[in-house]
């Protein structure tokens, strides 16, 4: 349990550095090390299917790609241009809600009962596999069709240009 | 795991990684010698015989070199990226399984740090991982050509990852487990029920791929264009001096020591050799272990062979060639591949 | 335009046909290539072991030479010197004093004698103005030396060795 506090800990305390960090370059990396200690979590639940795919798509290529377009950026200027009041405004009164909500919804709710697996080799890669094709199959299948149109979409919006050019 | 396991995998933990070290420290050597045999020259040879000091002549060199670091760059990401490096490379032969079970008496011995079940896509991660060290490397150095060096590693990375993953699943598709000692032990022997055992013969196409995109990966010719001298000066390690230099050179041999292992493991039937029941049956097994060790070895230092030899004959690619093999070519030939055997599995199954 | 020699060529390139576009094959042949190389006989000579044949106008290191009898043949008359387009030749002559015949051939000799090898540029026109076959450049390659003073060479290095020894 201690090891969950402690990781528990990293994750919020390298998530408010990917916020308060001045340097986006930075910023990512620390994003890094969140996900990274999401992936120990999944560990620690004993899901090593979903940490170590977490692990490949978030920290090896999200990130990598999310690394690369800042890398293209020049950050030495102060490109961003200062936000008129109205906006600032605006993110106030959105975050006060947004908080609000989140407070209600704390005291709204009991405590709620600690979830124990009746199975605690659930999170195992041949387990996974068999409940996502035999009771989930047709929203894995759906899933996957949503996925591939919003690729084909890519693709359209990406060649669009060049033919009209 | 009582304490004797645990004392025998620390030993074998510091164990593979000083052969790892060591493989990689002579793989400087070896590249150094094979590429002048494949010249028609001697290659060195003044420090000890045939020059076996050599790499150790480096490596002082290397620690006894200035250490630079640039005014303009992050100091901190500066080293972060070749550590970073060098720990990806090194942590990749954690679940590669190095031979069978030892057995004394009621001890068993695993040769094998950690078998988790889902080894592949472990070494997989690693192997994405590898990136950040070039990345961040690269961005730190506050150089265009670090920089450029940097940008391609990741799109080069990031496009053969795909085509490596797909072969990787048609050869799940054949072995189903993701274990890397399962894949191993399914590879006994060398002839069973009629057809070879190891999956190279099962899936030459699948082999092709997966060592095309190993190429890519460990950054090795033709796909090195991230440390392209001819246009980059030096690419992402433009900046490096010292024996941070030394880690990214080393980080590569290390990468392609464990491609090596790995391509071994999952296609060339790893530990497992011919006639090894046989052998089995007049021997003790633990020596049939111990040469399956050995030729585990011996098939890993053919593919860094194969790696080197395959750099010095084939001129490096321009990019958009490498863009187009990586997309147009092999994430196709994977895609039909993982079709093929599909279609062959139903059928076999039927 | 058309061609006044007829020796033109018109370049054609066909499109590649199916072995050609798969690339493996020329891989495979120039694995080979490579690989016939790589059991073939080095052609390295390791220098300072192994030397190889000079060509018989090889111009090399200096010697200032002595006759039969072993005395040395130059005079310092100093034609060598102005022959000399690199100006690298400089000397001292002295006056042969009694009991020194077996030494010195003629009656003047130089009892200083620098070639600066830095400057030489080993065209051996000293060697032809010469009247007194007293210098040739029929030695061996300059060794190299850490520091710059240690490229003038005296009479220490240039003289031949005495006969008796």
């Amino acid at each position: 349990m201690s090891t969950f506090y402690f990781i528990a800990f990293l994750s919020v305390f390298f998530s408010i550095l990917v916020i308060t960090a001045k340097n986006p370059v930075h910023s990512i990396l620390y994003l890094i090390l969140t996900f990274f200690t999401f992936t120990i979590h999944y560990i620690l639940m004993n899901a090593q299917f979903l940490a170590i795919v977490n692990f490949i798509v978030y920290m090896g290529a999200i990130l990598v790609l999310f690394l690369y377009t800042l890398m293209l950026i020049n950050l030495n200027k102060d490109s961003e241009p200062l936000k008129s009041n109205l906006v600032k405004v605006a993110a106030y009164i959105g975050g006060a809600c947004f908080f609000i909500t989140i407070v209600s919804a704390l005291k709204a709710f009991n405590t709620s009962q600690l979830v124990i697996l009746t199975n605690p080799n659930l999170g195992l890669v041949k387990n996974l596999g068999k409940i996502l094709f035999n009771e989930y199959l047709l929203p894995f299948e759906v899933s996957s069709i949503l996925l591939l149109s919003a690729m084909v979409g890519a693709v359209l919006l990406a060649t669009k240009e060049t033919k009209t050019a | 795991m009582d304490t004797a396991q645990l004392i025998f995998k620390l030993i074998l933990v510091v164990a593979i990684f000083a052969i790892s070290l060591l493989i990689a420290l002579y793989s400087t050597y070896a590249e150094r010698k094979v590429a002048a045999f494949f010249q028609d020259r001697l290659g060195p040879n003044r420090a000890g015989p045939y020059g076996l000091l050599q790499p150790f002549a480096d490596g002082i060199k290397m620690f006894l070199k200035e250490e630079i670091i640039p005014t303009n760059a992050s100091a901190f990401l500066f080293i972060a990226g070749p550590s970073l490096a060098i720990l990806t490379a090194c942590i990749g032969s954690a679940v590669i399984p190095w031979g069978q079970k030892l057995t004394f008496g009621n001890t068993v011995i695993d040769l094998q740090v950690a078998d988790i079940n889902v080894g592949i896509l472990y070494i997989f991660g690693v192997v994405s991982l590898g990136v950040y060290g070039i990345m961040i490397g690269g961005w730190a150095s506050n150089n265009k050509y670090s920089l450029l060096g940097a940008i391609r590693a990741a799109s080069q990375n990031i496009s053969y990852e795909i085509s490596m993953g797909l072969a990787i699943i048609a050869l799940l598709l054949v072995t189903g487990t993701l274990s890397l000692r399962g894949i191993a032990e399914q590879q006994h022997g060398f002839w069973a029920n009629g057809y070879f055992t190891w999956n190279v013969f099962k899936q030459p196409l699948g082999f092709l791929l997966f060592i095309i995109c190993a190429f890519a990966e460990t950054n090795r010719t033709p796909f090195d264009l991230p440390e392209c001298e001819t246009e980059l000066v030096g690419g992402y390690h433009t900046e490096y001096s010292s024996m941070k230099l030394g880690f990214y050179l080393f980080s590569e041999y290390i990468n392609m020591f464990v491609s090596s292992a790995v391509m071994a493991t999952l296609y060339f039937g790893g530990y497992n050799f011919p006639f090894m029941d046989m052998l089995s049956k007049i021997i003790d097994p633990n020596w049939v272990t111990i040469i399956g060790v050995f030729l585990f070895f011996i098939k890993i230092a053919c593919f860094i062979f194969f790696f080197m030899w395959v750099r010095w004959t084939i001129p490096r690619f321009r990019y958009d060639q490498l863009m187009d093999l990586g997309w147009k070519t092999l994430i196709p030939l994977a895609i039909a591949n993982i079709v093929i055997t599909g279609i062959v599995i139903t059928f076999l199954n039927r | 335009m058309e061609s006044l020699s007829n020796k033109r060529k018109v370049l054609i390139q066909k499109p590649l046909n199916f072995w050609e576009r798969i690339y493996l094959p020329a891989i495979v042949k120039g694995l080979s290539i490579t690989m016939s190389h790589f059991f073939r006989k080095p052609v390295t000579i390791q220098y300072p072991e192994q030397k190889r044949e000079f060509s018989e106008n090889f111009r090399g290191m200096h010697s200032l030479k002595r006759d039969e009898e072993g005395r040395e043949r130059c005079t310092a008359c100093g034609l060598c010197a102005l022959s000399c387009p690199a100006e690298a030749i400089s000397m001292i002559a002295a006056e042969r004093k009694k009991g020194e015949e077996n030494l010195y051939r003629e009656e003047k000799y130089a009892a200083v004698y620098e070639i600066n090898m830095l400057r030489c540029i080993f065209c051996g026109l000293c060697e032809e103005a010469c009247p007194k076959e007293a210098i040739y450049l029929d030695g061996d390659i300059v060794p190299s030396e850490y520091l710059r003073k240690d490229f003038i060479y005296g009479k220490d290095k240039l003289v031949e060795a005495p006969l008796n020894q």
